[in-house]
């Protein structure tokens, strides 16, 4: 919907009483009448709408720290343990093939922490976005919000296993003998693609999820082809042949982990081809997400 | 000056879908009919067939909950929304707090909405008291800021200061009832709306909530409000709309509006027409109604209420009496009582009962109807006869919430001191 101040056609005091407060400070003047209608389907998030509310994101995603992290010191540990467990398990298969799908020079223990610490982040964080909707009907037909803060909200916890990954992965970087490259200092911004891409198929499953009951059973299946196609445990550089490289990055998380990785490696080289493809995918699945969500959302209180 | 309009509502309309498609549907039976479409389309389109492949009932699936409804509301008014249950009120209130978007039109509101569709809103069990206290008052539109600011005094009103550290789903649930509409009711918004949520917590609460909300109506806010408690939306607001079947049947004061709507409740459904015969068809009941005393005024709990049975006796005189049994909202009986047996020629009978006023309870009331021969025999039995009810109008006392029991008799009380009376 939108919330533009329109003027109000009818009544003829509406506009004189809106214009002819006196513009001194003291006065404290009435707000306008807001007029909400159908919002333009081109208008795929209310940008200012979104800033007003960001207190109930604030609150949303406490919500989910608190709740999670309190009766679980356990929590830390196992955002620790996982990645850990993951690497050790490709770390010894690849060592005992005797063939480490990692480009010459890189330390592969480090190649698949760089590659475990996005790939965590977005699966995480796709659970729980995808869920986003249908657990919180009690909030989606009693009060009105942004809908997208609830898939945005759902990020947050998986964004903070994040950071203390990125703890572990600089740590790492000194067992592997290498001083966290200068690189390391862009991690946090290089994220953003694989967030991006977290967030695109975030509002399209939590949309789909919303409507269709059944998709939740194909998510699973669907998360753990992705975790095969993704750059996950090997390097695209390494594995992908160059020729179909380019075909590889059409999937938008290609792009965004190598990015991840190179801040990480430091010394490899830059992967424009995966990045540039992958960002084309990337815009595209972001903007058909933000529509697709856009249009569940207009009824999701009447059918959820 | 008239109050600028607070509140612009503009040929609002909303359809639902209806029927079990509605909610549930399948992606994999969605994909099902895209494929059998995919491939019965060109194979009809082949054999020249003109028929349309599915049969069109989206018209019939299609309902409009709200239909064409406009009104204003001016600031510092308290408009009263009435209506039977299914009516729309909830809906309406649903697309003015914008959860969900209308179907047709448009509408204005000036300033920040408060909305208290529920009790308790975004509370979530695992967390304290405080915790929920900044959580849902996130939710309802207050900042940390303004939260932190009202916080004593939220914690004061729902009464609860020694459990505030606890986690909510070990209260009581009176308790969260409490704290739930205490943060809604430190809102500081311009507009408040508010759904059927004073059915909950006890009495003393009800009139702790009521009297909260004049106080918010008074401070020159506009507040909605949604209820089936006549009296609370004559004690509460300056205007009342009557919603019925999705469209504005009324916009008047709450007294007339409370008229109108208990005439037509009264006409709409009870006084059937049916009705039964015994079994051997001899007598049969023509029609049982109840009406006010006087005629045409509305049936409160001070009228007398005058219920008439008529019946055709056919053939031969026959020794009747008629039996009512009134039973309350609950199912329980409140009473039952019984004409003089007496014998009547084959012709139109027709029996008359004055239920006296400052007998009945405000609710609703059932009647089923009896005709009993020879003392002991019922010959004609009607469930439900007659059902109507009784409203609350002038209260005298200052407390508003439900008055408990079957009846509501106008009982003699004398109380006075007696040691003063020994005394002097
Ligand atoms: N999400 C929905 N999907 C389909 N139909 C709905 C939906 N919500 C409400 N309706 C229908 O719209 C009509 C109006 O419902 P609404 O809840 O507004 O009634 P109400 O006036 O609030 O009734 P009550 O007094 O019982 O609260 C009802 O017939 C209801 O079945
Ligand atoms: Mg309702």
């Amino acid at each position: 919907m939108t919330s533009t101040p329109i003027k109000a056609p009818r009544p003829s005091e509406l506009t004189r009483v809106t214009t002819s407060v006196p513009a001194t400070a003291a006065v404290r003047r009435p707000p306008d009448l807001v007029y909400h209608g159908a919002r333009s389907p081109w208008e795929l998030v209310d940008w200012r709408e979104l800033w007003r509310y960001r207190e109930v994101l604030v609150a949303l995603a406490t919500r989910d720290l608190k709740v999670r992290y309190r009766q679980t010191l356990v929590g830390v540990a196992w955002v620790v343990l996982q990645p850990l467990a993951t690497m050790f398990v490709f770390v010894t298969l690849f060592g005992l093939l005797g063939r480490q799908p990692a480009a010459a020079g890189h330390p592969y223990l480090l190649v698949v922490l760089a590659g475990l610490a996005p790939w965590q982040l977005f699966t995480n964080s796709l659970q729980q976005a995808s869920v986003s909707l249908v657990n919180n009907p009690n909030l989606i037909t009693k009060v009105y919000f942004p809908r997208i803060i609830l898939p945005l909200a759902a990020m947050v916890p998986a964004m903070v296993d994040f950071a203390v990954s990125l703890v572990i992965l600089s740590l790492a970087t000194l067992c592997c003998g290498v001083w966290p490259a200068v690189t390391f200092c862009l991690a946090p911004l290089a994220i953003l693609p694989t967030l991006g891409v977290t967030l695109g198929l975030g509002l399209w499953s939590a949309a789909l999820h919303a409507r269709y009951r059944d998709v939740g059973y194909a998510l699973p299946f669907l998360m753990q082809i992705t975790f095969y196609l993704s750059p996950v445990v090997y390097e695209s550089a390494a594995l992908i042949p160059s020729s179909w490289r380019w075909l590889h990055a059409c999937h938008p998380l290609v792009g965004a982990i190598d990015l991840f990785r190179w801040t990480v490696l430091g010394h490899a080289a830059f992967p424009w081809q995966t990045v540039a493809v992958s960002s084309v995918s990337l815009l595209l699945v972001l903007v058909t997400g933000l529509a697709y969500f856009r249009q569940v959302e207009r009824d999701v209180a009447d059918r959820i | 000056m008239r109050e600028p309009v607070a509140i612009a509502v503009e040929r609002l309309g909303k359809r639902f879908r209806l029927g079990p498609r509605a909610t549930t549907d399948r992606f994999t039976e969605r994909l099902q009919t895209a494929c059998l479409n995919t491939v019965r389309r060109p194979w009809q389109w082949l054999r020249g067939s003109s028929r349309p492949t599915a049969p069109t009932t989206a018209h019939r699936d299609e309902y409009w909950a709200l239909d064409d409804i406009s009104f204003e509301v001016r600031q510092g008014e308290a408009l009263g929304i009435v209506g039977r249950n299914g009516a729309g009120k909830s809906t309406l209130l649903k697309i003015l707090t914008r959860i969900t978007e209308p179907t047709r039109g448009r509408f204005g509101i000036r300033g920040r909405v408060a909305s208290l569709l529920e009790v308790g809103t975004g509370f979530h069990p695992d967390l304290t008291g405080r915790e929920n206290i900044y959580l849902s008052g996130a939710f309802l539109g207050m900042s940390r800021q303004e939260i932190r600011r009202r916080f004593d005094e939220i914690v004061a009103f729902a009464e609860i200061d020694a459990f505030i550290d606890t986690s909510v789903k070990r209260y009581s649930s009176g308790m969260y009832t409490r704290l739930g509409f205490a943060v809604a009711a430190h809102l500081e918004s311009e507009v408040l709306i508010v759904d059927e949520v004073l059915a909950v917590g006890d009495a003393a609460f009800q009139k702790k909530c009521l009297g909260k909300m004049q106080d918010t109506a008074q401070q020159g806010r506009t507040v909605l409000f949604v209820s089936h408690n006549m009296l609370a939306v004559q004690t509460l607001c300056s205007r009342a709309i009557w919603l019925d079947g999705g469209s504005l049947r009324a916009d008047d004061t709450p007294a007339a509006i409370q008229q109108t709507y208990q005439r037509a409740t009264d006409s709409a459904a009870p006084s059937s027409h049916l009705l039964s015969a015994s079994a051997d068809g001899l007598v049969r009941v023509r029609s049982a109604s109840a009406r006010p005393i006087p005629i045409n005024a509305a049936l409160t709990v001070q009228s007398p209420v005058e219920i008439v049975v008529d019946y055709d006796i056919i053939d031969q005189p026959r020794r009747l009496h008629v039996c009512l049994y009134v039973f309350d909202s609950t199912g329980a009986c409140a009473f039952c009582t019984f004409s003089e047996p007496s014998t009547h020629p084959p012709g139109h009978v027709r029996a008359t009962c004055t239920i006296p006023g400052n007998l009945l309870n405000a609710g609703t009331y059932a009647i089923d109807v009896q005709i009993v021969e020879q003392g002991t025999t019922v010959i004609v039995g009607i469930r439900h006869a007659i059902v109507f009810d009784v409203l609350d109008a002038d209260r005298t006392t200052s407390w508003l919430g439900t008055w408990s029991g079957a009846v509501r008799p106008a009982c003699v009380w004398q109380v006075s001191s007696l040691d003063k009376a020994t005394r002097t």
